[in-house]
């Protein structure tokens, strides 16, 4: 199969490296907020732990962006290799954000250089927490202009097409599209939020494997609570995202949910399985609650599958993405927030095992919820590459060796994953922050 | 100037800055690599770190700017290349990952992986040469349309002379030019023994690197025979750029002004560069794609003509900052600690 069709091999690939891609661009553009947040409150507190924290998050960072920039170019080739008849034609109006993007990547890079080779070169440490603010900024900035070219695929505006040409382009146009406000808004808190439930699961795995240093637990409370703002931001987000389906791609939010007529005050069906004759099973339905994510009106009416021609809608499957995305960011908020009141009413239980435990388990599932959401926004507005405009069939390269390519990229994956894995654990393994936290000002570069 | 030469200068710029930058770095982990295998890694992997580190992430950007860059002002081009560009592409792709984690892995995780270390140098070699097939595509003669879409003749490729002569030229003048910046870069550091090396590698290559280019023209002369006229008719530019590198060469050879042989190197290659794209034009890929039929709507280049200025007045004084601080840094080049 993979050999046969360009178009199948094509999408697989694509899959592959974003699903790779997103696990460190997420990392990303999250780390350099926590090391600002954590070298501010250093600052503030005068606290050497947060300075030594962002110290330590710092010297991971640099592992997993090294990683984030190959892949990120491989990605961003990837695109003219594998869609080139999507590119001729989204190249004429989405050439603008991509070039933004660029930039934001360079002004990225040459700060992040600066920074990580600067740690012993200035007395005052206001000076090095400067060099922060460019990261930090480059990366959200990053973020934001590439999940535009997303959003404008999901809602392309901006140009006519008359007889196959593009003609009155505006760029700026294409750029500010009725999908960009919520896709950009989602992944940046979803970024922030899984990034500090990621450094929460260190921190929590480091007390529950016999170290109770007084450091992880700064960390931990400092983490959960940043974690917890930025899933209640990611829920509101979410429930903007809901509507704004429902205004502009109603057959994703229908395929998602699985709201086959259209009918008023639509229930919300959780979880559940479908049979092969689309009947669904083991459901639990929530009534009104589709018409309340859709429009905020418990009767509205809520446009259901059917109404779409076969041929243009999305796979089903969407829905058991959507449920895992939605079921891990409730948890977390609920996970962080029992957290956080505990801490400040004294419950002892939110220090036991169990619950460290869980908090361990926070920064996985965090990433499942990412790969869930986009695997549920991209597969969501299949069969199209732009919405309504271009099908993903008429974009793929028609070159016959995307599948022999394939198999290079996924040992290039293995190879890139375990390597990550092996060396942050080494470089914190044979450092652990006690011995870090004997010499007083010392470390070596990075 | 119309925007459409505009936009081709631009981005050739940005592929000249690639060269340049590129060939330091992929010349530097060839030389780290073979430092290693003869036990010389004493001597160079100092210099070589401390200006590598830094910069790598630069470097790539300048490659990623290019190829946003070229689907941005030449759509059409993204049809074209992409379409025929999938297996050098996803090579060179491969190759520059790899390159890309070992900075992760070895410089900042753990040090001294021999394997890693070699794999790393050779595909600091390969990469300008699968990235080079480019360049001989462009010349055409290699590429037929088949049920409308474009297709490689992979074999044409492969056992063209024109073809090699280019990936030959690629991989030498990386080996020279990074030679010479690392001359220049170790005399500044005041380690004498790694100057040495880089300069007698410097001068090493030197000679092939001249050979290799005029083997070029020699094979364009039959390959394109119009292309090859364009060149000859800018004859002056070539002559002027082989003037440069004879006197690069004689400042390395009596050793003395290091700095003012690196410019005499950038001016060399940038008439040869300028040369062969302005000899190019108006083609991308001959015969196929000029830049007037592929260029982008009149909005678009507008918009990335005016996003270019705005990002060049965020860059320059960012990338001066990089420079001052890790490149013209006394304290940082003696690998002293200083604080401010």
């Amino acid at each position: 199969m993979l050999f046969e069709d360009p178009v199948l091999a094509s999408r697989f690939l694509t899959m592959l490296t974003l699903s790779f891609h997103i696990i460190y661009a997420t990392i990303g553009v999250g780390v350099p907020l926590m090391i600002m947040i954590a070298q501010w409150v250093g600052i503030k507190k005068n606290d050497v732990h947060y300075i030594l924290l962002a110290r330590r998050w710092a010297k991971g960072f640099v592992v997993t962006v090294a990683v984030g920039v190959v892949t990120g170019t491989v990605m961003g080739l990837q695109l003219s290799l594998l869609w080139p008849n999507f590119m001729e034609l989204a190249g004429q109006i989405i050439a603008l954000p991509l070039f933004m993007e660029v930039f934001a990547f360079f002004f990225e890079a040459i700060f992040l250089g600066i920074y990580l080779y600067t740690w012993d070169r200035f007395e005052d440490q206001r000076k090095h927490f400067f060099l922060l603010i460019p990261v930090a900024l480059g990366a959200g900035m990053s973020a934001l202009v590439i999940t535009i070219v997303n959003a404008f695929m999901n809602a392309p505006q901006g140009f006519d097409i008359v007889d196959g040409q593009l003609i009155n382009a505006n760029p700026i146009a294409a750029m500010f599209n009725p999908a960009m406000p919520t896709k950009v808004s989602h992944v940046l808190a979803t970024a922030y939020m899984t990034v500090a439930f990621m450094l929460a699961a260190i921190a929590a795995y480091r007390l529950l494997r016999g170290s109770n240093h007084v450091y992880h637990k700064k960390a931990l409370y400092l983490t959960m609570k940043v974690g917890l703002i930025f899933s209640i931001a990611t829920v509101i987000i979410g429930d903007f995202s809901g509507k704004y389906l429902a205004e502009y791609q109603p057959e994703k939010l229908a395929a998602a949910e699985w709201h086959f007529e259209t009918e008023e005050g639509a229930p919300l069906l959780m979880y559940g399985i479908l049979d092969e004759n689309n009947e669904v099973k083991g459901e639990i339905k929530i009534p009104f609650a589709l018409s309340i994510l859709a429009f905020g009106n418990p009767t509205a009416e809520v446009i259901g599958l059917n109404e779409f021609p076969v041929e243009e809608t999305p796979p089903l499957i969407i829905h058991y993405f959507f449920d895992l995305m939605v079921t891990i960011g409730v948890f977390m908020i609920v996970l962080s927030l029992i957290f956080w009141i505990g801490i400040k009413r004294g419950w002892n239980f939110v220090k036991a095992k169990w619950y460290r435990w869980l908090i361990v388990l926070g920064g996985p599932l965090s990433f499942l919820a990412i790969e869930a959401g986009w695997w549920m926004a991209e597969v969501g507005r299949q069969p199209w590459i732009l919405n309504g405009i271009m099908t993903v069939e008429e974009a793929a390269t028609s070159s016959d060796y995307v599948g022999l390519m394939s198999i290079l990229f996924i040992l290039l994956y293995i190879v890139l994953g375990t390597g990550t894995i092996i060396v942050l654990r080494r470089i914190f393994k044979e450092n652990p922050v006690e011995k870090e936290l004997k010499i007083p000002q010392g470390g070596n570069n990075a | 100037m119309t925007l459409e030469i505009l936009g081709i200068t631009v981005l050739w710029t940005f592929l000249f800055g690639y060269i340049i930058l590129g060939s330091i770095d992929y010349g530097a982990g060839f030389f780290n690599a073979y430092s290693i295998i003869t036990g010389k890694d004493h001597i160079l992997s100092n210099i070589i770190q401390r200006y590598l580190s830094p910069v790598w992430e630069v470097t790539n950007v300048f490659f990623v700017f290019f190829f946003v860059g070229i689907v941005g002002f030449f759509p059409k081009s993204a049809y074209y290349f992409g379409t025929i560009f999938l297996i050098p592409g996803s090579i060179a792709l491969i190759l520059l990952a790899i390159r890309g984690s070992y900075y992760a892995f070895e410089t900042y995780g753990n040090k001294g992986h021999k394997g890693y270390a070699f794999i790393y140098g050779l595909s600091g070699l390969l990469i300008p040469a699968s990235l080079s097939i480019v360049l001989t595509i462009s010349e055409g003669g290699f590429i037929y349309i088949e049920d409308g879409n474009p297709v490689l003749d992979y074999w044409a490729l492969f056992i063209s002379p024109l073809s090699w002569s280019i990936v030959l030229l690629s991989i030498v003048a990386v080996l020279y030019i990074s030679a010479v910046f690392l001359t220049w870069y170790a005399n500044k550091t005041g380690d004498l023994k790694a100057t040495n090396l880089m300069r007698k590698y410097a001068l090493i290559w030197a000679f092939p690197l001249i050979i290799t280019a005029a083997g070029i023209i020699y094979e364009l002369s039959f390959h394109s025979s119009e292309h090859y006229e364009r060149i000859i008719d800018l004859g002056w530019m070539f002559g002027l750029s082989f003037l440069l590198w004879i006197a690069t060469v004689l400042l390395i050879w009596k050793q003395k002004n290091y700095g003012t042989a690196v410019w005499l190197l950038i001016g060399q290659f940038t008439l040869a560069f300028y040369g062969f794209g302005i000899s190019h034009y108006p083609y991308l890929l001959y015969p196929y794609l000029n830049i007037y039929e592929g260029f982008t709507n009149q909005a678009m280049a507008i918009s990335l003509v005016v996003v270019f200025i705005l990002g060049l007045a965020l860059l320059i004084p960012s990338l001066y900052l990089l420079l001052k601080l890790f490149l013209f840094d006394k304290n940082y080049l003696q690998g002293k600690q200083k604080k401010e």
